[in-house]
């Protein structure tokens, strides 16, 4: 069995099929990559898995469970944990707050929760600024939130969405090592949409293409970027810009 | 809370609590009046304030509360320590209604802020029909007795209802600050800031929104039971009264919304202000009616454009007060 299982979900918006017939899965401990180009229906996907939306088909299974249709919070008590690809932080809280509200989750106490969450926004190298309020923190340190919050409800999927996108080389190979570090060290399993190539690369041990809502390819990077139907649809957008 | 903050309220507190002793009945009324509204002003705050829920329609749960409370009394002799439980479950009971069609539905934003001003309004034109509590002629408890104190029915003096006011706005105070500090403070927050991130963080948005109404409604229903003992009449137009529920919710607006020093400033504020303006026209000889009404306006304008999160925010930083 796998530890997440995405049994050929569909997901259409007025006719438009953003999702058709995916199926793939996610092996406990692993870190596998969704990639795709703009408007494939990564994000879409992601949104079905995180039960914001129900899928129209197909089922969604985690640790042997269903979980396609159960409420974005109900996903969250299950243990899968996500980021936002538009950052969603709580501006008008400090940035410890912030992460403390995703501690809460699994923490019985807001003082338990505080100690989490300081030792998280160390990890991801926030501490120096856990009193800011979340509106003044720069790009970069808001994606960090994002995911220090998500890691904070103790998620065992966790779920990045484009958690790369704007960041500088050096920024990206930090963020890199953090992903990394959490895998291995606490046995994360992580699923993540990039577009950053040198992330996804440096991380995914599986990776997962998706062009029109259907998979095109599945396998290591390795494969995946020789693969002719791969490249011939991101060479396919490229002319077209 | 800081000790600059402790030390201004316990600077405060003394000051409310030996008001009576030197004031007169005027200031004592006004000071009353505010206290009053600084307690709704709370109330009103844990919905909107902390948990981002806009109600328009707060005159509701003064006016069912202050029914509540008031019917029994009028008809039974039933005293206001019992009545002021029944008053709350009933607008519990109707926070809950409108709760409940507004998240189960998605209603949101303003289109709630209009759910909770229909509810008001409807229940307005209900109780002109309940001829059980006067209708719209009024329902009159009998005036109290300045000179006895009758603890039992909450008949007494002036002062006796200033110190209930008193002890209300700061049990409030007191609960909101423990409020904010819990979970629930933390839920709520994240639930005003953003709403789908919240979510995503495990939150069951609609059973903490559920509480944050079911909170704010029954603080305010104690106040509408104060309000029924404290004036003695009640008419559905005046209570249930639109304008009832802006006043109660400009004293936060301008003080600072979801700060726990906002509604007691800002009800001080507009209270002192509404009426030293009243006073001092009068005693230029001019009765312009509805002065009051512009002045509010005025006030808020200036507020909005200059304080755009409050007095609160912007003098707590100058006084060294952490929010």
């Amino acid at each position: 069995m796998n530890f997440l299982e995405v049994e050929g979900i569909s997901k259409s918006f007025r006719g438009l099929k953003a999702v058709a017939n995916a199926t793939f899965d996610v092996p406990s401990g692993a870190i596998v990559a969704l990639i795709g180009p703009n408007g494939a229906g990564k994000t879409t996907c992601f949104n079905v898995i995180a039960g914001v939306f129900a899928p129209d088909s197909g089922k969604v299974i985690f640790k042997d469970k269903e979980i396609q249709g159960i409420r974005p919070d109900q996903v969250c008590a299950a243990g899968i944990g996500r980021t936002f690809q538009i950052v969603k932080p709580f501006a008008g809280l400090s940035v410890l707050d912030n992460v403390i509200v995703g501690a809460l989750q699994r923490e019985r106490s807001v003082a338990s929760a505080r100690v989490f969450s300081l030792s998280l926004l160390k990890k991801l190298k926030l501490d120096a600024k856990t009193d800011l309020p979340a509106s003044s923190l720069t790009l970069p340190d808001r994606k960090r939130l994002e995911v220090a919050r998500a890691l904070a409800t103790r998620p065992a999927l966790l779920l990045l969405d484009e958690a790369m996108a704007g960041l500088r080389p050096t920024e990206c190979d930090e963020m890199v090592g953090v992903f990394r570090d959490l895998n291995r060290a606490d046995g994360l399993t992580i699923l993540l949409i990039e577009h950053v190539m040198r992330a996804v690369m440096a991380l995914a041990q599986k990776v997962v293409v998706l062009h029109h809502g259907e998979i095109i390819a599945s396998g290591t990077p390795a494969e995946v970027v020789r693969d002719a139907a791969v490249l011939e649809c991101y060479l396919g957008e490229e002319t077209e810009v | 809370m800081n000790r600059r903050a402790i030390a201004l309220l316990l600077t405060l507190g003394i000051f409310l609590l030996v008001l009576p002793e030197v004031a007169n009945a005027y200031v004592l009324s006004v000071a009353t009046l505010i206290l009053f509204f600084a307690y709704t002003g709370q109330a009103w705050n844990v919905m909107m304030g902390f948990c981002g829920q806009l109600s328009l329609g707060h005159s509701l749960y003064v006016g069912i509360g202050a029914y509540a409370a008031a019917g029994l009394f009028f008809h039974y002799g039933i005293g206001p320590w019992a009545g002021v439980w029944l008053a709350i479950a009933l607008c519990v009971a109707m926070g809950a209604a409108i709760g409940f069609l507004a998240f189960r539905f998605s209603i949101s934003g303003v289109y709630f802020a209009l759910l909770t001003i229909a509810f008001a309004e409807f229940t307005r034109i209900g109780f002109d029909h309940i001829d059980w509590l006067g209708g719209p002629a009024g329902l009159f408890i009998k005036v109290a007795q300045r000179d006895k104190m009758d603890l039992l029915d909450f008949r007494g003096p002036p002062a006796m209802y200033y110190y209930a006011a008193l002890a209300l706005t700061a049990g409030a105070f007191v609960f909101c600050f423990f409020l904010l500090q819990s979970r629930a403070g933390y839920y709520w927050q994240a639930i005003r800031e953003n709403e789908e991130a919240a979510q995503a963080l495990g939150i069951n948005t609609f059973r903490w929104k559920m509480l944050a109404v079911g909170i704010s409604s029954a603080m305010t229903a104690v106040a509408g039971v104060f309000f029924a003992f404290y004036y003695n009449n009640l008419f559905p137009e005046q209570i249930f009264n639109i304008s009832r529920s802006i006043e109660i919710i400009l004293g936060p607006i301008i003080g600072g919304v979801g700060t726990l020093f906002g509604p007691v400033l800002g009800a001080a504020v507009l209270t002192l202000l509404a009426d030293g303006i009243t006073e001092l026209l009068a005693a230029m000889g001019w009765e312009i009616p509805g002065i009051k009404q512009v002045f509010y306006g005025v006030v808020l304008l200036l507020v909005i454009m200059f304080l755009p999160h409050g007095i609160w925010p912007a003098l707590a930083k100058r006084l060294g007060i952490s929010r």
